[in-house]
């Protein structure tokens, strides 16, 4: 059996809060209009008659101008609430004689099929369900034959369920302040074991993970993980959330722990049989992390280059890994010769009578140039305060070493760039 | 084959006749199917030096030694390309933080498989960097850079730190490549090659039209393990530079 409630010019957030009183499966069939699974409920209300007087007074009792349908079939429910004041119980197999006395138009049919109903003198269901179903098939096409159904008393579509968003959040309360990582760890391990189970039970995984700390002096220090790809490995998401502690740890002892996850779809990646095999997303991170801890977090990426032509420019992005691809490039590149930049470039002394270089002295290499090859003028971002303008020499030191070396027109310095190895 | 290799087979030999828990489990080993498993080797992306070098091996440290500007980097970059190329994840571990992304590309790494780890001149923080990597694992090809780092300073490395590299990357795919300027752990590198400074080409009149147009370089192996069918234990040490080739290295436009 499905029950409807309907109560015109009420929002829907209303109507759901009173069917939820009675059961969770329920879904919407209009703006003013929800259906609910009145499976099972006899039990706890008795006959159908006194559940839906149940929920009538229910919606009486939240000030709600409600009529309460109930049938065999969330649409027959749904008529007859939006159809009938008060309450109406329709019997299994007394849909069509019930329902009969309605227009035509509690359907809501298409516009030009009303027209066509109404020029063939048709105005209730009753009618329309006394019409031949091969004739109107031919007639009306497959929108007929779905209302001469519905007039009949039939159920075309289930009840699809509206299912609050779960919420994956798991709060601990400690009696005493924990002061150390090693049992935060082990109380941390216990949350997510609970959260990346009950993940995993909705098919999800973790694609951000949030950690509120309740200090004892009543402060709050919150950590925010976010991961390139949902990882529901608990092993792994522990490890993040130690390195993160570890790196950034609270000021006080933790009197409360809360971890809430936002799940995502976990990824599901069929890697070729030639591939070869790429690090496991949930242990790079981890990996990842523990580097950034050494070098910095802005050290350690997948670099990318930048539309520019400003000499270096390059960002690090979190997350590369390109996506395997079955066909592999063939052939061999050429080799060109590589630059070692020093960072930052090294100021340099330079005899250059008539502006090129003859002699280099720098901290770490002099010598006298015994080939040189420019200047090339380059210059650029002039709009910009970064703006840089400079004449680029290639040489060849008398140590061996062949150096790229740059005068700063704007700054009237000399500098090596790098050398070419 | 050499004195060494002579007494470490003898040895072998006496310690998997011994008849307690030692011998047996040594006899077990060597029926597990990596034992004897012929080795795998990755290609440069030269064919030059594939073909004197027999290209790297994988699960072994090798060794790119050379003065500067002597075409090492010009090697490694190939080395990654030829990797990425492969649709390998890679990684540069860049001690002396001089690494190139524009002359990778150019080169032909693919930038969105190259993890690239900037140490700032701190090669204890690198080397710590390359044993999480490759400890991870999954990683094609692993390159610690340390070519800017002063020789006196790279022999400082502890033996023990390259041997638990060698050690983390054994019986992995990934090939794990150091670039110095001196060889620093010759003892557990399987292969060492060596770059020579080759001269520069240069196009046009000296005064002024002249432009760098690439560098010829010389690379040869300097120590080469003696890998096949035979167990790994039969190290082969060439002479110093048996055979050397010459590649050459165009300028970027």
């Amino acid at each position: 059996m499905f029950a409807s409630i309907h109560a015109p010019g009420v929002s829907q957030a209303v109507l759901v809060e009173c069917a939820r009183a009675f059961s969770p499966r329920l879904g919407s069939a209009a703006a003013d209009t929800v259906v609910l699974d009145a499976n099972g409920l006899n039990r706890l209300f008795g006959t159908p008659a006194e559940l839906a007087g149940a929920i009538a007074r229910r919606a009486a009792e939240m000030g709600l101008p409600a009529s309460v349908g109930l049938a065999s079939t969330p649409e027959a429910a749904a008529h007859a609430a939006r159809g009938f004041r008060g309450v109406t119980v329709v019997p299994p197999g007394r849909e069509a004689e019930l329902l009969g006395k309605l227009p035509v138009a509690a359907l809501t049919p298409f516009p030009e099929l009303a027209r066509t109903l109404a020029q063939w003198g048709i105005k209730t269901l009753r009618e329309l369900a006394a019409l031949p179903e091969e004739g109107l098939a031919e007639r009306l096409g497959p929108e007929g034959v779905r209302l001469h159904q519905l007039a009949r008393g039939g159920g075309i579509r289930p009840l699809i369920p509206e299912l609050p968003a779960p919420v994956f959040e798991e709060t601990l309360e400690l009696e005493d302040p924990v002061e150390l990582l090693e049992p935060l760890a082990f109380l941390l391990a216990r949350l997510l074991a609970d959260l990346c189970a009950r993940l995993e039970r909705h098919g999800l995984a973790p694609q951000e993970l949030r950690l509120g700390l309740k200090l004892r002096d009543g402060r709050a220090h919150e950590r925010v993980i976010r991961l390139p790809v949902p990882i529901r490995d608990s092993r792994a998401l522990l490890k993040l959330l130690r390195l993160d502690l570890e790196a950034h740890p609270p000021l006080a002892p933790i009197a409360g722990v809360t971890l809430a996850a936002e799940p995502g779809r976990p990824r599901v990646l069929q890697d070729g049989l030639f591939l070869p095999p790429a690090p496991e997303p949930a242990k790079l991170e981890v990996t990842l992390r523990r580097i950034a801890g050494l070098v910095g977090k802005g050290n350690v990426g997948w670099p990318e280059l930048e539309d520019t032509h400003r000499p270096d420019a390059f960002r690090l992005k979190n997350r590369g890994q390109a996506a395997p691809s079955t066909e592999g490039r063939c052939g061999l590149s050429p080799v060109f010769l590589a630059l070692r930049r020093f960072r930052p470039p090294l100021k340099a002394e330079v005899e250059a009578p008539e502006g090129r270089p003859v002699k280099i002295m720098a901290r770490q290499m002099h010598g006298r140039v015994l080939a040189a090859a420019g200047p090339w003028r380059a210059a650029g971002d002039w709009w910009t305060p970064q703006a840089w303008d400079r004449d680029e020499f290639d040489v060849a030191l008398s140590d061996g070493a062949l150096y790229r070396l740059f005068r700063d027109r704007r700054r009237a310095a000399w500098f090596v760039e790098g050398s070419y190895d | 084959m050499s004195s060494l290799a002579v007494k470490r087979a003898e040895l072998e030999t006496a310690l998997r006749g011994l008849p307690g828990a030692l011998g047996r489990t040594l006899r077990q080993a060597e029926s597990l199917p990596y034992w004897r498993s012929p080795q795998e080797f990755a290609s440069t992306g030269l064919a030059e030096v594939d073909a004197i070098a027999g290209g790297l091996p994988r699960g072994a440290l090798t060794e790119i030694i050379g003065p500067a500007s002597s075409g090492r980097t010009s090697l490694l970059l190939a080395i990654l390309a030829e990797a990425t190329r492969r649709q390998e994840t890679c990684a540069v571990v860049d001690a002396g933080d001089t690494f190139d992304p524009a002359s990778a590309a150019a080169c032909g790494v693919d930038l969105d498989r190259l993890l690239w780890v900037r140490c700032g001149g701190n090669p204890e923080h690198a080397l710590r960097a390359v044993d999480l990597l490759v400890q991870g694992g999954g990683f094609g090809c692993v390159a610690l850079d340390l070519g800017e780092l002063p020789p006196r300073i790279a022999r400082r490395v502890p033996l023990a730190c390259w041997f638990r590299l060698r050690r983390a990357v054994e019986n992995t795919l990934t090939v794990l490549v150091a670039l110095e300027q001196v060889s620093c752990a010759p003892s557990c590198a399987s292969l060492i090659l060596e770059t020579r400074p080759g001269r520069p080409i240069w196009s046009g009149t000296p005064e002024c039209s002249r432009l760098l147009e690439g560098a010829r370089f010389e690379a040869g192996p300097r120590k080469r393990a003696n890998w096949g069918q035979a167990a790994p234990s039969t190290v082969g040490r060439c002479s110093l530079s048996p055979v050397s080739v010459a590649f050459q290295a165009r300028a970027l436009g």
